[in-house]
């Protein structure tokens, strides 16, 4: 059976690579406030910890 | 996406485009917010490591976004049937409703866990409820069913100063209080100005706003009254000492034009003029009482209560 596909428009590529885009960004920024975050509450306690 | 046996409608596929999910978050009003939140924060004697102070402006800055898209996402009927609202993501269809929504409860939560992990959960705590407030007990409940909506709706546009002020210090006194008190103080000036020239619109929507339950010239004379409550209220600053000379002095002069737009519009008949140049003005003030607490501060560190 060939299965059904639905083509996307020329609109619906554009939008939905620039959601993908933005979503990218938005994680990346993500990923650095967590990493300055933590620096900045902890500072050097990072490293202290039982191990 | 191939869905086998059914054909996915042509809309099924979002055209929506990332400026359209930032619509969502009302820029507008989040600018206001951080703007109040930052002053709590300057205002607040002791301060959080500049890092972590920015993250929790972002935290409560992306707070307020999600409560608008919470708010966007149930009043998507009244956004459509207003010329002020109908260009909105979900009335224009660029979003669907269940896309606002969980970007909303997404947004909130991230917003919730970062202020309580990287400032403290009092501030936190606070931030959900002021979500809430807005999301569920303004914009599910009050707003349809009640002329006072706004005005204990304002509760949640007042929050900002105060979760700002307790994510610097982690406890609440009567200076927060005081700035909570003047946003609240302002919010139904603020509205019922706007209210009184969108009666139109808002009788369409079946929103119950002040003009269309108790009429105009009731709505004029609660604005002045309540003109009257925020000029006083901006004094207290000044007046309990965590403001200074210059601060009284700006307050007022703000205070007595708010007064004067007020009056003209309490005397006003009829023309519609002078409730949308007192919108206008209630904009302005609300950000220049702000700004001179924020400027005065700034210039002169050593005015606090604490000393």
């Amino acid at each position: 059976m060939k299965p059904e596909r639905v083509e996307l428009t020329e609109r619906e590529k554009k939008a939905r690579s620039a959601r993908n885009i933005a979503i990218a960004l938005a994680l990346a920024a993500f990923v650095i406030l967590l990493y300055v975050a933590t620096w900045a509450k902890l500072g050097a306690n990072i490293l202290n910890r039982p191990l | 996406m191939a869905f086998a046996e059914h054909d996915l409608p042509a809309s099924a596929i979002s055209t929506a485009m990332p400026r359209d999910y930032f619509a969502l978050l009302k820029p507008r009003v989040m600018s206001l917010v951080v703007f109040t939140a930052l002053v709590g924060m300057v205002l607040a004697p002791s301060h959080l490591d500049a890092v972590l102070s920015a993250i929790s402006i972002l935290a409560i800055a992306v707070g307020a976004g999600a409560a608008g898209a919470l708010n966007m996402w149930f009043d998507a009927d009244i956004d459509a049937a207003m010329a002020r609202t109908s260009r909105r993501p979900i009335p224009s269809g660029a979003v669907t409703r269940r896309e606002a929504l969980g970007f909303g409860l997404f947004l909130s939560g991230f917003a919730v866990a970062v202020l309580g992990l990287f400032a403290n959960w009092l501030a936190a705590s606070l931030l959900a409820f002021a979500i809430f407030f807005y999301a569920v007990v303004y914009t599910m409940w009050l707003k349809r069913s009640t002329p006072q909506n706004i005005v204990i709706g304002g509760a949640a546009g007042a929050l900002p100063p105060v979760i700002g002020w307790a994510a610097m210090t982690g406890s609440l006194s009567i200076e927060p209080l005081v700035l909570f008190a003047i946003v609240f103080l302002w919010t139904p000036p603020h509205f019922w100005a706007l209210a009184l020239y969108s009666s139109v619109d808002y009788r369409r929507a079946g929103v119950p706003m002040m003009p269309n339950i108790a009429g105009p010239a009731s709505t004029r004379r609660q604005i002045f009254v309540y003109a009257l409550a925020v000029a006083a209220c901006a004094l207290l600053p000044a007046a309990l000492g965590f403001a200074g000379i210059a601060y009284g002095v700006a307050a007022a002069l703000l205070g007595l034009e708010f007064l004067r737009r007020a009056w003209r519009l309490l005397r006003a008949d009829r023309d519609l003029a002078p409730a949308r140049r007192l919108f206008g003005y209630s904009i302005f003030y609300l950000f220049a009482i702000f700004a001179a607490l924020l400027i005065e501060r700034l210039l002169v560190p050593a005015t606090g209560v604490a000393s």
